[in-house]
């Protein structure tokens, strides 16, 4: 679905570090062609952090890697632009987005067991990282190295730079895994499922640590995540993915309190801190279709109590951060 | 008379290194202990959660409930008897709904097989808890790969009600699903459990799950409860300082932005535990006799708490 | 497995090496099964042959007696073309059957190990160690030699084909039983057994319900590769002489006697058995290799 290229939304601050306009993914499979990222766009500014929040199936991971070139293929971009700092990062050549990525674009995965090299000691991971794009002495890197280490809240950072990452804890790996995002001193950071591996204790520092650091650096942070509860304590915007599609985006604090989209208000009022005391859970029917098997018109309308005849046949309204900000023929009005 | 009945159960694992490099190395063996002198009650028809995170040992409780560990020390009384191994009136929900079923097997096998074990009639069965659980009894057929994760906890939760089971030990049901699905799953374990008297043990790390599911609330720290309480009562006045940290941190949706101190520190290996309470490293009121004496747990209002500085009686 | 057929098969269509493969295959398989039919000549009855025709080259009318054999014929006048049928079926049957007695060997050992644990473990895999370092090939002849001390001379010939699978299935089981056993292990840790275990499922019906059908996948690929192996350690066997006999030669017998014959100018008895064995083995290989790839689920 294509709608012509809006104009970045207007800002008192710089231009944003990402600005995604109308991206869409596609797989060819044997079956059908199927659209995990269908014409999505938005912007991070810097010092912000975005959260995109979708359940499984939705899209945001693809999106994520659609923006730091690691689509697997068949997948591939299929349509829209994607700018860092400005210019086009979606038609690179393969090598120079490999060097984009290391220097301009820092990620965090999910399990850190698997992001961190078991047989090299984290020292040489991080200082490898930083050979590889700044232009520092071997014992101006170590030096930085430790500076990075006790910057995330390693304790005893000079003695621990030389351990294993088997030797730490999954918080500690985490944090790890966060000082190797950072080390090349990255403008966007893309964060896919951070703590979701994390017990909550941990998870909590965590939260706190890429604020502290998105901040103090002036970083553009794409945090994508299932859980709205991480969303609500990090994210200063939200972008809430349905099918492939972007269903709302805002300031956190406005979509938490007034969801206009119907999918976001069921999403937030099915988790059970929004029914403390009664006896069963406000449910959204149904589930959200396979995207080798979507509906006609807005994809949500099977499930949505405030469907109409024109939801079944049109696809949603585009965003226009302009104008409103969910894509839904009866938006909600106000408080939900 | 409570239903179930845990008194002074201890479960330890021998984690030690192969015997040649204890031997070269010159060092004994090693004990993990997962859960170290539990007691609880379970009344019948009510829901007790046990809440944990990772080392807390509340997966390895689920699996002496339902007689696949057995205990080192201490005893288990479920319905009145100590036999636990193998009887249809207890039954689990696992939390991966991807690999608690076996993908070979059609649905409608899956379904009955603890019935079918047990030498009983199978026919139907299946067809009717699909429909039991929001399913179609032509989804017996299937396999496992044909259903999403939360349609894969329904069918679990119709394998665990083939052999009319009393009590049910759910460990982390819904923590694989989303938030939505979730509810769809949680609603339906609860109508279950009033429709049929079901008996709980919700076994999770979320705390907002927990709070919604459970009527009373047991709270684990490295192997031994700390805290245990009726939920409202847990909630709205924790005792310890643990469950305090845990409250605080929950991620709560009616407060962006919000920036609640994150706690010191990280949960201690449960291999080598700190002396005294094994929270000391961590808590913010801890004073010298925390770091010697291990608290034990008594009464403290109409719940129990483990901690050598909470207040007797009521308040917090 | 129903899925996974539908989608094996696309593959299968798609690769121009694997539809080859079985083809020819296909056509040895169904050459050999139907032997009697086809062969124009029953090379074992000494009544339909004739001395005369004793190394007829291939095509040419026999200077003698006016016969033409279409690949020519051996020392003893039978037509190669009917030996090279029936030694198809002697090879391939030992060669099948071999497997068989290797896999449900290997499988339930390699069962047994990986879901007891334990001493059973122990003493299982390191019997599997102590064979592996053994070549194959001498423990097969190992085995023959114990059947040739303990079984009367007049059975022998008979029993030869017998002692030859137990000897090619005994040297191969170990492949089975590792792979198996590491299979087992990883499907012990899984959910559901632990759910089985829980209703109080016995061990026995859960490797052999449960576990045995999610690990048999791997079983199926070496399976392929093992049939390539065991034909041509007949074949080895045989052409070394303590093979099968030269009264129900084998593809490796006829080989060995064209041997004999090669510098003297009969090259056609030698030729045409080792081509067919050729063909046999690189087909299975191929087959084989393919069905690897296919069935990888990471290479998906």
């Amino acid at each position: 679905m294509s709608a012509p290229v809006r104009p970045a939304p207007v800002r008192p601050a710089p231009a944003p570090i990402l600005s995604i306009r109308d991206l869409t993914v596609e797989i060819p499979t044997r079956h059908a062609l199927l659209r995990p990222v269908n014409g999505v766009g938005y912007d991070i500014a810097a010092g912000e952090i975005l959260g995109v929040v979708g359940e499984s199936g939705a899209g945001k991971s693809m999106a994520g890697n659609a923006v730091s070139g690691l689509l697997d293929p068949p997948a591939r971009i299929a349509g829209g632009e994607i700018r860092l700092k400005g210019e086009r990062i979606d038609t690179l050549s393969p090598e120079r987005m490999r060097r984009l990525r290391g220097k301009e674009i820092g990620m965090i995965f999910q399990d850190p067991g698997s992001s961190l090299n078991p047989l090299i000691r984290i020292g040489d991971q991080l200082t490898e990282t930083m050979h590889a794009h700044l232009t520092l002495t071997r014992r101006e890197a170590r030096a930085r190295a430790v500076a990075a280490l006790e910057e995330v809240g390693i304790p005893a950072a000079a003695s621990r730079i030389d351990s294993y990452p088997h030797e730490f804890s999954g918080g500690m790996r985490q944090r790890v895994v966060i000082a190797l995002a950072l080390a090349a001193e990255p403008a966007l950071v893309i964060a896919d499922e951070p703590t979701t591996a994390l017990d909550v204790s941990v998870q909590a520092q965590i939260i706190a640590l890429l604020k502290r650091l998105c901040r103090e650096r002036g970083m553009a942070v794409m945090l994508i995540t299932h859980d709205i509860g991480v969303i609500v304590q990090a994210a200063d915007h939200v972008a809430v993915m349905y099918a492939g599609r972007l269903a709302e985006i805002g300031a956190v604090a406005d979509v938490i309190r007034a969801p206009r989209h119907p999918y976001t208000a069921g999403l937030l009022a099915s988790a059970p801190a929004s029914s403390i005391g009664a006896r069963r859970l406000r449910q959204i029917p149904g589930a959200m279709p396979p995207l080798g098997a979507l509906p006609a018109g807005c994809a949500f309308h099977p499930r949505c109590e405030r469907a109409g005849p024109r939801c079944k046949v049109d696809p949603a309204p585009a965003l226009a951060a302009a104008e409103g900000r969910a894509a839904c023929w009866h938006p909600l009005e106000g408080g939900a | 008379m409570s239903y179930v009945s845990v008194s002074n159960l201890t479960r330890r694992f021998d984690v030690s290194k192969p015997w040649l490099d204890r031997l070269i190395a010159r060092r004994g063996k090693s004990y993990l202990t997962a859960v170290d002198d539990i007691s609880f009650e379970i009344e019948p028809n009510t829901t007790y959660g046990l809440v944990g995170e990772s080392g807390s040992g509340k997966s390895t409780i689920g699996k002496l409930l339902v007689g696949l560990l057995r205990p080192s020390a201490g005893t288990i009384r479920i319905g009145g008897s100590d036999d636990i191994a193998g009887r249809n009136d207890i039954q689990m929900i696992f939390q991966n709904p991807y690999a608690s079923m076996n993908p070979r097997w059609r649905i409608r096998d899956i379904i009955a097989e603890p019935v079918a074990v047990l030498g009983g009639e199978t026919r139907g069965l299946a067809e009717g808890l699909l429909e039991q659980v929001g399913l179609s009894a032509g989804d017996a057929a299937k396999f496992p790969h044909e259903f999403s994760g939360g349609q894969r906890q329904r069918i679990a939760i119709a394998r665990a009600l083939s052999s009319r089971p009393r009590l049910i030990v759910c460990d982390e049901p819904t923590s694989a699903l989303d938030v939505s699905v979730q509810a769809q799953v949680l609603n339906l374990m609860s109508d279950l459990k009033d429709e049929l008297g079901l008996t709980y043990l919700f076994i999770s790390h979320d705390l907002t799950v927990v709070r919604h599911m459970a009527d009373r609330v047991g709270v684990l720290y490295l192997g031994r409860l700390v805290e245990e309480a009726e939920t409202q009562t847990l909630f709205d006045a924790p005792r310890h300082p643990y469950t305090r940290m845990l409250i605080d941190v929950a991620p709560r949706l009616d407060a962006p932005g919000d920036d609640p101190t994150p706690p010191d520190g990280e949960i201690a290996s449960p291999i080598d535990r700190p002396p005294g309470c094994a929270y000391n490293p961590r808590c913010p009121i801890r004073e010298d006799i925390c770091l010697r004496e291990t608290p034990a747990l008594r009464e403290a209002g109409a719940g129990r708490v483990a901690c050598h500085l909470a207040p007797p009686g009521s308040g917090g | 497995m129903t899925w996974l057929r539908s989608d094996l098969a696309y593959r299968f269509s798609r690769s121009p090496l694997a539809i080859v493969s079985v083809a020819v295959f296909a056509g040895l398989v169904l050459a050999a099964v139907f032997a009697p039919l086809i062969a124009p000549q029953d090379p074992f009855d000494p009544g339909a042959l004739n001395l005369m025709n004793g190394f007829s080259p291939p095509g040419e009318a026999n200077a003698f007696t006016g016969d033409s054999f279409a690949l020519g014929a051996d020392e003893q006048g039978r037509d190669v073309f009917s030996t090279i049928l029936h030694g198809l079926r002697i090879s391939l049957f030992v060669g099948v059957l071999a497997v068989l007695f290797a896999m449900i060997l290997g499988v339930t050992l390699g069962l047994l190990a990986g879901y007891l644990g334990g001493w059973v473990e122990a003493v299982i895999m390191r019997v599997a160690d102590v064979q592996l370092t053994f070549p194959s090939i001498l423990i097969a002849i190992l085995i023959f030699g114990i059947a040739k001390g303990t079984i009367p001379v007049e059975h022998r010939e008979q029993m030869a084909i017998w002692v030859l699978i137990i000897a090619i299935g005994l040297s191969d089981w170990v492949q089975f039983a590792r792979v198996v056993r590491g299979a087992t292990l990883v499907e012990k840790g899984k959910e559901y057994v632990q759910a089985a275990q829980m209703i109080g499922r016995r061990p026995g019906g859960i490797m052999l319900r449960h576990i045995l059908p999610n690990v048999l996948s791997p079983v199926l690929v070496i399976a392929t590769i093992s049939l390539a192996l065991a034909i041509i350690a007949e074949a080895t066997l045989s052409f070394l002489g303590v093979g099968a006999p030269p009264t129900q030669p084998s593809l490796g017998t006829l080989i060995r006697i064209g041997q004999g014959y090669l510098f003297s100018g009969e090259w056609w008895i030698l030729l045409f058995p080792s081509l067919t064995l050729l063909a046999l083995a690189l087909s299975v290989n191929l087959l084989g290799d393919w069905l690897r790839d296919a069935l990888n689920p990471r290479l998906k």
